[in-house]
């Protein structure tokens, strides 16, 4: 019997600075706490030697944040160190970590490339460096082209860079052309979000105090409909609701998560998928590195553990299958719940079929989302809530 | 204590304007008799509803039956009788009344008389009862019992120079309010041995007694197995027992005679076979006429209420069943609507008493409720001579086939300190008041008084007075009459589907405004769908407002990395139970609240 896949994702909760619109479990930290965190990280991994989970095999690996890049070379390598230890690696291994630029040195990237790091993702955000300044971002574009052209020198062939729309004051103009200038760095993926208010930051706030102005629904709408047609001239297909690269480079760690495969979140307030259970780690930073350094690890492991019923499963298979562009494969359904869609989702289809928010494939084999249906694509995910 | 001395007994109430202290004097009349101590004594122990002591009002009497030795050495009996304070139970109130003796009128030391302080007295004094002022709250800094003096000797023209001086929350001057009682309320005339004549002025149910009947013996006496007749309703029964009023619990006792305040039960069912305001007489031996003042209470204010949930429509009907056991004023019959499905059209005495039920209905009994705009019953007469009485705006015939149509008024007064005058004449107006004259009480102060529509001031007329005059200014009204007036059906269309739990009866002159108004809130309330809603405010199928709620463009949450799907799914969850609780109109979901928010239009807050 051939063992499973598993993914594994390890979050470094820190930073240099919040930015104004990050809810994101993550923030500014001493020396000395990174150093304590990254103690109590190399306990929980070693909490899995010789579970069943050490046994399958980890197909791709995503150290993101916070800032992962950053940890010193030293505290990477323990960690890499560590999970290799622990773990059954296969050689094709997708490996991310994620960086901003003004933290990387070249030191740190040949240190990844030693370590296996393969795969990078910057958070640009924007080339607009008026904009970087609004939205709290601690680099300007120089600092990014800097980071950028030195893990390309470093040999560094798949580059993801995250873009933001709608941000306060942009236009759909400013927005192309920032789009365009990205592009002839010639990335092999990009991330474009448009900005999502998250309550409790400061961007919420000021919106709401009429501090920032954003753009409106139309406007948002339009910048995504020219990301995708300027990017799909460039040879960029879109394969997510924001995500698009060029053949052969898409993510294939999200595209875990989107596919319900299993993975294993380490370290604060990291989630995992395992079988049928979902759980979390203790989002509490000093109980997090207490516990594991005192040897109690396992109580702030596994919280808020959900055994997940046919109902939840078939739910998720839906609102997760459907971001992906290819949508989803009704036999694949079938495979999984040993029944036919149509049984289960007949008349949901249907309608949303009737409301042009959903389409079939030629050939009948998948449903995915139309282009008003991506618009709309929280109200069709709602819509296979059972 | 089975032979009491009639001249012993003194019946009275307190009369107040609302939040005067009327209650927490009660309490305090209470504990110093002795009959609680004070480790017993719940805050003020005649409201005993949760709901009563939460607002600070009295909905339903209460009585109590104290003992106070005196300053001269004797015992006399106190009943006390608790009335309700509120426009809305002014019938209640005058019942009440009309089983006392006497009455204390609490006036607030600061606030002076206001309009529930004049409105009471007029009725006590109708009554024939003997009136004696006590100034409450004397220990606040604001407090001014001189001038309050004057005041009551001027307005009311009360003898106010030996006003006890109190503060019933304190426990000052508590004495000299009970040795006023013995002195100024005369003890009850009445002979024992004349045929029995009681008044009844309250009941309620009881599930292991059943009706349970307050009453003021005026004539005879009544006893166990007495076979009694209830002269305006024709209902008998045999009396099972009677008794008196303990604080909170019923005591029995051999004999209820002339002069005393007790209860009667006699295996009687229904709150309706005993009308406040009925005589009790024995059906063997009975008197010769009622007593005067019956009169039957007509519901004022009338409502759709509908559970939220659909399902739950039986367990609304039990509710408003057992809350009419106690109820005898709540009307309530089955209708069906097209936009909110099977509910009850309501009656109320007016919109006080319309909340009361609801909450209760919320509260006690759990219910989710959604109710329409109250409206008043207005006399449609029609072309061929019928007349409609028409609780429920749908119900309007054909505009072709009415003759013409009119609404009740009501002969309000509204006291008011000079600097306000001017907004509150304003609102009156925009509220359709005829006025009808304005008196000074004293020099800061004035009394207005105008005829209004009562459909004007159902909806939020008491808030619209607070705000523009800062909470100085009180109101009291009496239903007068009916006029003829130019009034119209306004309904409500979304997406071009009209929404009949939105319809209601408005004055031709106020149509727009009111259409205008709700249109605008509709617009708030309604979440934006996939397509554009037109929102439209018609008179006789001409459209006359309109609001858009602009279509959905975008619902879509862009960035879903990490693992944590439980997040995303609560997101999804949170928004598919919203929905659930929306009401589908043609293809727009239209949330509860929705309805309720057109209750409240006054903006000029």
């Amino acid at each position: 019997m051939t063992n499973k896949d598993l993914s594994l994702y390890i979050h470094i909760p820190f930073c240099e600075r919040k930015c104004l619109y990050c809810d994101f479990l993550s923030g500014p930290a001493d020396a000395h706490l990174r150093d304590t965190y990254v103690q109590a990280l190399l306990l929980e991994i070693e909490s899995y030697r010789n579970t069943p989970l050490a046994k399958q095999n980890i197909t791709t690996v995503f150290v993101g944040g916070g800032t992962p890049s950053i940890l010193t070379e030293e505290q990477m390598t323990a960690v890499f160190e560590k999970l290799r230890d622990v773990f059954a690696f296969r050689n094709d291994c997708e490996i991310t970590i994620e960086m901003n630029p003004g933290t990387v040195t070249e030191e740190k990237i040949k240190c990844y490339l030693k370590n296996g790091i393969n795969r990078v993702s910057i958070g640009l955000q924007s080339p607009d460096d008026e904009l970087l300044k609004r939205l709290g971002r601690i680099h300007n574009y120089q600092q990014f082209l800097d980071t950028y052209q030195m893990l390309r020198a470093a040999g560094v062939k798949n580059i993801n860079i995250d873009l933001m729309s709608a941000l306060p004051g942009q236009t759909v103009a400013m927005y192309c052309d920032g789009l365009q200038k990205v592009l002839e760095l010639e990335p092999e993926h990009i991330s474009a979000y448009s900005l999502i208010l998250e309550e409790d930051t400061p961007f919420y706030e000021m919106y709401n105090n009429g501090r920032i102005l954003l753009p409106d629904e139309e406007t948002d709408r339009l910048m995504y409909e020219r990301t995708g047609e300027i990017l799909y001239k460039a040879g960029y297909g879109r394969y997510e609701i924001s995500n698009y690269a060029k053949t052969g480079f898409e993510c294939r760690h999200n595209t875990v998560y989107w596919e319900r495969g299993d993975y294993l979140g380490i370290g604060l307030g990291s989630a995992s998928l395992i079988g049928h259970c979902r759980f979390k780690n203790t989002s509490d930073l000093n109980v997090y590195t207490e516990k594991w350094l005192a040897g109690n690890g396992a109580e702030v492991q596994r919280m808020e553990e959900e055994q997940l019923t046919e109902k939840d499963e078939m739910e998720e298979f839906m609102f997760l299958g459907l971001r992906m562009m290819g949508g989803v494969s009704k036999e694949k359904f079938r495979r999984q719940f040993g029944q036919d869609i149509q049984a289960v989702y007949g008349d949901e289809i249907e309608q949303l079929m009737k409301q042009e928010l959903l389409a079939c494939s030629d050939d009948g084999s998948r449903i995915s989302l139309t282009k008003k249906g991506i618009d709309v694509s929280n109200y069709v995910f709602e819509q296979f809530l059972l | 204590m089975s032979q009491i001395d009639q001249s012993k007994i003194r019946n009275f109430c307190i009369i107040a304007h609302i939040d005067h202290g009327k209650s927490t004097l009660a309490d305090r009349i209470i504990e110093k008799t002795g009959l609680l101590t004070q480790r017993e004594m719940q805050a003020q122990v005649l409201d005993n509803m949760e709901l009563e002591r939460e607002r600070g009002i009295t909905i339903k009497a209460q009585t109590v039956r104290i003992v106070y030795k005196a300053q001269d050495g004797e015992e006399y009996i106190f009943n006390l009788i608790d009335t309700p304070g509120h426009v809305d139970f002014n019938y209640e109130v005058s019942r009440s009344l009309a089983a006392c003796d006497g009455a204390i009128l609490v006036v607030d030391a600061a606030q002076g008389i206001e309009a529930q302080t004049l409105a009471n007295v007029y009725l006590a004094l109708d009554h024939d009862l003997d009136v004696f002022p006590v100034i409450n709250k004397i220990d606040l800094p604001s407090a001014d019992p001189d001038r309050v003096k004057e005041e009551i000797e001027d307005v009311i023209g009360l003898e106010a120079h030996d006003a006890p001086l109190i503060s019933a929350k304190n426990g000052i001057g508590i004495e000299e309010v009970l040795e006023q009682v013995v002195a100024k309320v005369p003890a009850p005339d009445g002979d024992a041995d004349a045929p029995l004549q009681a008044l009844i002025f309250d009941s309620i149910y009881d599930s292991y007694k059943g009706v349970i009947v307050f009453c003021r013996i005026k004539e005879g006496r009544v006893r166990k197995g007495t076979k009694i007749r209830m002269m305006a309703t024709g209902a008998s029964a045999d009396v099972v027992e009677v008794g008196y009023f303990g604080a909170g619990q019923f005591i029995a006792c051999d004999e209820l005679s002339a002069g005393m305040v007790g209860y009667i039960t006699a295996s009687i069912k229904n709150v309706k076979d005993t009308a406040v305001g009925d005589t009790i007489t024995d059906a063997a031996n009975p008197c010769a006429q009622p007593l005067p003042g019956y009169k039957k209470v007509n519901s004022m204010v009338y409502c759709g209420m509908y559970p939220a949930d659909g399902a739950k429509y039986p367990e609304l009907r039990d509710a408003l069943e057992k809350l009419q056991l106690n109820d005898a004023s709540l009307n309530y019959e089955p209708e069906t609507s097209v936009a909110l499905g099977f509910g009850f059209r309501c009656g109320f005495l007016g919109l006080l008493h319309l909340e009361i039920i609801q909450e209760r209905l919320e509260r006690e009994y759990n219910l989710d409720l959604v109710t329409t705009a109250p409206g008043v019953i207005y006399k449609v007469f029609k072309t061929n001579g019928e007349v409609i009485e028409l609780t429920n705006p749908s119900n309007l015939p054909d505009p072709s086939e009415i003759e013409h149509m009119e609404e009740p008024i009501v002969s309000a007064e509204i006291m008011v300190t000079t600097e306000f005058i001017g907004p509150i004449m304003e609102l009156c107006q925009e509220r359709r008041g005829v006025y009808l004259g304005m008196e000074y009480m004293e020099e800061t102060r004035a009394l207005l008084r105008y005829d209004m529509p009562l459909n004007e001031i159902i909806y939020d007329f008491f808030d619209a007075l607070k705000s523009r005059s800062r909470g100085y200014a009180s109101f009291d009204y009496d239903l007068k009459g009916y006029v003829p007036s130019q009034l119209v059906k306004l309904d409500v269309l979304i997406n071009k589907e009209e929404v009949d739990a939105l319809s209601f009866i408005v004055h031709k002159d106020g149509a727009y405004e009111r259409g205008r108004k709700m249109c605008e809130k509709l617009k708030e309330e309604i979440p934006r769908h996939l397509f554009e809603i037109p929102i439209q405010a018609a008179v006789g199928g001409k459209v006359i407002a309109r609001e858009t709620v602009r279509a959905m463009r975008k619902d879509v949450l862009a960035k879903c990395y990490g693992g944590d799907i439980s997040r995303k799914r609560k997101l999804l969850e949170k928004q598919k139970e919203g929905k659930k609780r929306m009401r589908q109109i043609g293809n727009v979901e239209i949330p509860q609240k929705a309805f309720m928010s057109v209750l409240k239009l006054d903006d000029r807050k």
